[in-house]
């Protein structure tokens, strides 16, 4: 029985989601290899082949998987996909677009963004915008799976994988990549941030909103988050929602400010450690997922909780 | 140009869905349904591509039992020209709904087609790009904008930390996110009008392919709610709580 990681990655750092995929393929007790596939990314081949319980990683290196096309990465991973039993990654936007598609090659179902593996072929997952839990047997031979990444602790370093370099089918002709805006920000990346600071739409404008959260959020070395109703309302960009059609994150603190605490929102955050939330309503559901709630006026107690935090 | 448009019948979206007593699924006996909302972006684009003179057809597929036409009328009434129902028991998993799909596109040849990229019951994600694989088309998933020039659509797309823009050739296969568009309401005339309007209906059994469930459901469960801690007075009590009972240094 051999294992089959997809490692996410921008050709020089691999995304530290692939330690969580490592420690959820430990589950199998079975040699663990990492596919990185792009182009001259053999830093970040280095860097999986350093992941302790990593054996062996595959390297594909082309041109044309600089910014890799699902494709592409599709037909890479069917072509070596022989003699896996399992093929998984991290849940993301990345594995998301891709993994469907060789499940689709191989005539095999995927199972996504699994919180849970248990024996014999069984999953847990959420349904229902994380509402309800079920718990799915897979029939077929092959296993395909992404994970909840925060569900699975990280894979420590120690490792030494040997690295070995794979074939590569032909480019699939037919797509081809433009271009990507990656919002640039000094704030810590909100998927692995220790602390998260959330608007919601009671803030009122996108000036208020940066205004207001911007030096809480850089007293505390803060990711910055807002939901799904602040972003639809122009407050704030798209990448930095929080929640099941968003960035599902899971930090050591998490303030909601202004947040009331739909359901879809506190899918992406109800794993925080300890949650905060200030809102002007006694009854906003987020205070029922609160550590602590504060209701109070978030334009009163926002400065008064920026100025006093040392 | 002809679009197809998959539609998935989901329980309403403002409903909080409850679970059996004894466990084994989830109890929408008599439950609101409505037409998935990742699905009603998927078809408010193709009415925008046919009003803007690029589509001159749109057509609306829904797979699964007789109680999904409340869907397809509902697409009708949206704008859609068609409507196809593949009549086939409700458990349908990602990859029998592409496999169905596929042979669909054989019979209509459309040059694009678009589906949500989710549905908001069994939250997969999967449907659009697995029939994108079986047909060796291209894919643009999780997509915010989407131009058509010549026989190439231009889609960005929502992806972790901004946004990704690509070329696909026609024919291809998008999946919409929720920021593509804000659907049209559905005005009572044209949902009158909708009613008379034929839905054609297709024996899924006809089409020859495993409908299989390859997934088993086991059980279903209450995912472990968090408990709601304490209200406090003030910033000053926040601080001193957040510091010496979680030992939180802020």
């Amino acid at each position: 029985m051999k294992i089959l990681i997809l490692a996410e990655h921008d050709d020089l750092q691999l995304s530290p989601s692939v330690h969580q995929a490592v420690t959820a393929a430990q589950f199998w007790n079975s040699p663990v290899h990492v596919l990185v596939a792009g182009n001259h990314a053999d830093a970040v081949a280095q860097q999986a082949a350093s992941i302790d319980g990593v054996e062996r990683v595959v390297h594909a290196n082309a041109d044309h998987l600089a910014h890799p096309l699902a494709e592409d990465i599709a037909s890479l991973l069917v072509s070596i996909s022989e003699g896996y039993d399992v093929i998984l990654a991290a849940h993301s936007s990345f594995s998301k677009n891709a993994l469907p598609r060789v499940a689709a090659m191989l005539d095999i179902a995927m199972i996504s963004d699994v919180l849970e593996i248990k024996a014999d072929n069984t999953y847990v997952r959420s349904i229902y915008a994380g509402n309800v839990l079920t718990t799915i047997q897979s029939t077929d031979a092959v296993q395909l799976l992404t994970v909840h990444g925060s569900n699975f602790a990280a894979a420590s370093l120690g490792g030494n994988a040997e690295i070995v370099n794979t074939e590569i089918p032909a480019s699939f002709k037919k797509a081809s990549w433009k271009s990507e805006v990656r919002s640039q920000s000094d704030r810590p990346a909100l998927g692995s941030a220790k602390i998260v600071v959330s608007g919601g739409r009671s803030l009122g404008s996108a000036e208020k909103f940066e205004q207001v959260l911007s030096p809480l959020a850089y007293k505390l070395g803060a990711a910055l988050g807002a939901t799904r109703a602040a972003v639809d309302a122009g407050y704030a960009p798209n990448d930095i929602q929080v929640g099941q059609t968003g960035v599902v994150v899971a930090p050591e603190l998490y303030i909601a400010v202004g947040v009331s605490g739909a359901i879809q929102h506190t899918y992406g955050m109800r794993d925080s450690k300890i949650v905060v939330a200030i809102n002007q309503d006694p009854d906003a559901p987020i205070f029922q997922v609160a550590d602590y709630g504060l209701v109070a006026d978030l334009f009163d107690v926002i400065p008064e909780l920026t100025a006093a935090i040392q | 140009m002809k679009i197809l448009v998959a539609v998935k019948r989901v329980v309403d979206y403002n409903i909080k869905v409850r679970i059996k007593a004894d466990g084994s699924d989830v109890d929408i006996e008599g439950v609101k349904m409505g037409i998935n909302p990742f699905d009603e972006n998927a078809l408010e684009e193709a009415l925008r591509l046919k009003e803007k003179g690029i589509a001159t057809e749109v057509v609306a597929v829904s797979l699964g039992t007789s109680a999904n036409q409340d869907v397809l009328r509902h697409s009708l009434a949206m704008g859609a020209d068609r409507a196809i129902l593949i009549e086939a028991s409700a458990d349908l998993q990602p990859l029998a709904v592409a496999k169905l799909l596929k042979s669909i596109v054989a019979r209509e040849e459309p040059n694009l087609i678009i589906l949500g990229k989710q549905a908001i019951d069994d939250d997969a994600g999967q449907t659009g790009q697995m029939l994108a694989a079986l047909l060796d088309y291209p894919q643009g998933t999780f997509a915010s904008t989407l131009q058509i020039e010549g026989d190439e659509v231009t889609v960005t797309r929502e992806v972790d930390g901004g946004t990704e823009t690509l070329a696909l050739a026609l024919p291809a296969v998008i999946t919409a996110d929720l920021r593509l568009n804000e659907p049209r309401f559905v005005k009572l005339p044209n949902l009158m009008m909708a009613r008379k309007k034929p839905i054609e209906t297709i024996n899924a059994a006809e089409l020859g392919v495993n409908l299989d469930a390859r997934l088993k459901l086991i059980q279903v469960s209450e995912p472990a709610v968090r408990k709601a801690g304490i209200k406090v007075d003030s910033v000053e009590e926040l601080l001193s709580k957040l510091r010496s009972h979680e030992g939180i240094l802020v």
